[in-house]
């Protein structure tokens, strides 16, 4: 058994790194508007780890990277409730929300 | 003596008067030249009486333009010569003007023609009373377009405006050496004031070539305007214009102007024996070969014209003598405008009546127009040189001067002339006056105003002559030559002269006394074809001068305004349009092209780059993410993390 009392800081920022990849990916590379949407959300919420980790290594005082991390989950609930108002528009007009067949604005 | 200058004023005056208000008066314009020219008369017997008792020569001038230190006057000289010359022109013209009104009634232009006679006669009074050169120059050229314009005055018919042109440009040939005469002249002697010019030519002041120069020229001016031989042309056909207009300036003024200007400076011309030898030598080839063309005419006009080619020719032969022939020469100038006025005037009263020139259809006058015949036949024997008729004076004092000049060959022509001069007038009047009436008009006396005229000169072609009876006296005082002695009357010379003219009217009756259809003159085979061609002269000017000029230098010259001078100018604008083209090329092409394509190539350019907005929000979020990843790591890379 491994006994330590924290976990080593480069652990959180790998597994960071891996979710916001794994994010990346998704939004740049999905048909599906929906799965764009979760993609993103599984960026913010690395990022989010990404921020609490550091605060923890740091042993901030102020706590700074934790209430950040909550801002984030703030802002990002409230955009994902936009996100997918304009996919439910977007599917009630089409019939479909792929997000390669929006492209009203090509020239 | 100062109203001598009111003698050509009047006329003067008139012509205006006539040219605007003429046609508004009652009359046409008539009376006023009438009465203008009736004063000038007046004044002119008066200046003449003057000059009669004693008063010698009276000069004023007015310079009204110097330029250099050359003044250009206007100015009178009265002298014997000036005052007989004035009494001559204005009676002469009063005359005419008289006779006109009837024999012009009706004309449409018969204001203009009043206006026209009252200018001519205005110019030639200033052409005499002038006293300086360039004066004169101007009467003598402003008598020269009156008679352009007389001549032409029926100019609808083209052979008078050809007789008018032809007359003008003939005398214009001569009045170029005239021209040119007074330069000398004034150049010579420093002033063109006529009697300074004899004085100095009189006293040795100019050289003899110069004055045989100025001599030569002047008298270029003199052989145009008196119409002699080569330039006598256009005398005969000036018989186009109307009767009174050759009676007043084709026989007795105008034409008598050349002989006027030789005998005003007559010093110029006696101080050079070339020049007299050139003058005598022309007056008597003319003399003779306008007598010989008289002879075979069909137009009365047209042997009363040649009659004054050769009678002119005879005051040319004379003054060709020198000093001897000055008062002779000027005397038959006297003399003979009033008998020839009254010859044409008659034969004006003949054409007016039967409507025709041609003696061929005339005949038989004598009844029907008695005044008219017994004017003529006056006329006749005054030319004829009969005395005591006026001719006779003139022409036998010339003869005379003639021979006791020595020059015998002068004397021998004119002694023939004298013959020629009956026999042809002779001709004429059996042509005209004898035998049955051969036309198709009513033969009838002329009206009043037509014969009063010729009964006052037939008055003074019998009475003129004897002026220049008395050697004190008379013409021979008025118009002497310094240094002439005037010679005795000779009863032998006259005894010849009066023969031959006695022998030309016996072989003129013997040949035409019955009128035969075969006219002896026009049968006499080499001779009358020379004499029917006028010696093929007007053919040669005409072949030889005129038409080259006409179509040779006229067609060379046309030639090179159009295909060299335009020529040059259309090249100019072919040029211009060319180089129009090449630019308007150039701009098409070059310039707008350049603009042109820079829109397209920004429209390319736009339609490349436009590629890049696919519509896609993921590409624009792959592009965003790779270019922020690639910025992150420069930074890292050219920035020490701290």
């Amino acid at each position: 058994m491994i006994a330590a009392d924290t976990v080593r800081l480069p652990f959180p920022l790998l597994f960071s790194a891996v979710l916001f990849s794994a994010g990346v990916y998704g939004v740049l590379a999905r048909r599906n508007a929906v799965l764009v949407l979760m993609s993103i959300e599984l960026m913010l919420n690395a990022v989010n780890v990404n921020l609490v980790a550091f605060s923890a290594y740091l042993k901030d005082q102020l706590f700074t990277g934790q209430i950040f991390a909550l801002f984030v989950i703030t802002v990002a609930a409230a955009e994902v409730g936009i996100g997918l108002a304009i996919v439910i528009l977007i599917y009630r007009n089409r019939e479909m929300i792929n997000v390669d067949e929006v492209n009203l604005l090509k020239w | 003596m100062a109203v001598a200058w009111l003698i050509p004023a009047f006329p003067l005056v008139a012509f205006f008067l006539i040219l605007f208000l003429g046609k508004r008066t009652p009359g046409g314009g008539a009376p006023i030249g009438i009465v203008a020219v009736a004063a000038s008369l007046v004044v002119s017997v008066i200046i003449l009486a003057q000059v009669a008792s004693g008063h010698g020569p009276v000069e004023h001038s007015l310079s009204y333009f110097t330029i250099g230190g050359f003044h250009l006057e206007i100015g009178e000289y009265v002298d014997g010569l000036a005052a007989v010359m004035f009494v001559v022109v204005t009676l002469v013209s009063l005359c005419v003007q008289v006779y006109s009104t009837a024999y012009m009634h009706g004309d449409q232009r018969y204001t203009f023609f009043f206006a026209a006679l009252s200018l001519f006669t205005g110019s030639m009074l200033n052409l005499v009373i002038a006293d300086n050169l360039f004066q004169l120059l101007v009467g003598w050229e402003l008598v020269g377009i009156c008679s352009y314009l007389l001549i032409g005055h029926w100019w609808e018919e083209k052979e008078n405006s050809s007789a008018a042109i032809k007359a003008f440009i003939t005398t214009k040939t001569g009045d170029i050496p005239f021209l040119f005469g007074i330069f000398v002249l004034t150049f010579a002697a420093g002033t063109a004031n006529m009697p300074e010019i004899t004085a100095k030519a009189l006293h040795g002041g100019l050289a003899t070539g110069t004055l045989t120069v100025a001599a030569l020229l002047l008298f270029g001016g003199a052989i145009g305007k008196s119409a002699q031989f080569p330039l006598h042309v256009w005398l005969p056909d000036a018989m186009a214009g109307p009767t009174p207009v050759s009676a007043l300036i084709h026989a007795a003024t105008m034409v008598a102007a050349g002989v006027y200007v030789v005998g005003r400076m007559f010093a110029v011309f006696a101080a050079s024996g070339h020049a007299l030898a050139f003058v005598g030598t022309i007056g008597s080839i003319t003399m003779l070969i306008a007598a010989l063309l008289a002879l075979v005419q069909d137009d009365i006009k047209r042997v009363l014209a040649y009659s004054t080619i050769s009678q002119l020719a005879y005051m040319v032969a004379a003054l060709g003598l020198g000093p001897e022939g000055y008062t002779p020469g000027l005397f038959h100038l006297f003399t003979h405008a009033f008998f020839k006025a009254l010859l044409f005037l008659a034969s004006g009263s003949v054409i007016h009546v039967v409507h025709t020139n041609n003696m061929s259809e005339m005949g038989g006058l004598r009844k029907p127009m008695p005044v008219t015949f017994w004017a003529f036949i006056i006329g006749t024997v005054a030319l004829a040189g009969v005395p005591p008729f006026a001719g006779f004076f003139s022409k036998d004092s010339i003869l005379g001067a003639a021979y006791h000049s020595h020059h015998y060959a002068i004397w021998i022509v004119g002694l023939l002339t004298a013959f020629l001069t009956a026999l042809y007038m002779t001709r004429a009047i059996f042509l005209t006056f004898s035998g049955e009436y051969r036309g198709q008009a009513h033969p009838h006396e002329a009206p009043r105003a037509m014969t009063w005229p010729m009964i006052l000169l037939a008055f003074f072609s019998v009475t003129a002559g004897w002026l220049g009876l008395a050697h004190g006296s008379g013409f021979n005082q008025w118009v002497p030559f310094p240094g002439a002695a005037p010679e005795a009357f000779s009863f032998g010379l006259a005894a010849v002269s009066v023969a031959m003219a006695l022998a030309g009217i016996a072989l003129g009756s013997r040949l035409y006394a019955g009128y035969r259809e075969r006219d002896p003159v026009l049968h006499m085979g080499a001779l009358t074809a020379l004499l029917v061609n006028k010696y093929f002269l007007d053919d040669l000017y005409l072949k030889g001068i005129v038409r080259p000029i006409q179509y040779g230098v006229s067609g060379v010259v046309n030639w090179t305004n159009q295909n060299i001078l335009d020529g040059v100018v259309n090249g100019a604008a072919w040029l211009t349009r060319q180089l129009g083209a090449g630019v308007n090329g150039f701009d098409r092409a070059v310039v707008d092209g350049a603009v042109n394509e820079i829109g397209h190539g920004t429209g390319a350019a736009g339609g490349l780059l436009k590629r890049i907005q696919s519509g896609k929000v993921q590409q624009y979020a792959a592009v965003l993410f790779f270019v922020a990843a690639v910025g992150v790591l420069l930074a890292l890379v050219f920035t020490r993390v701290r």
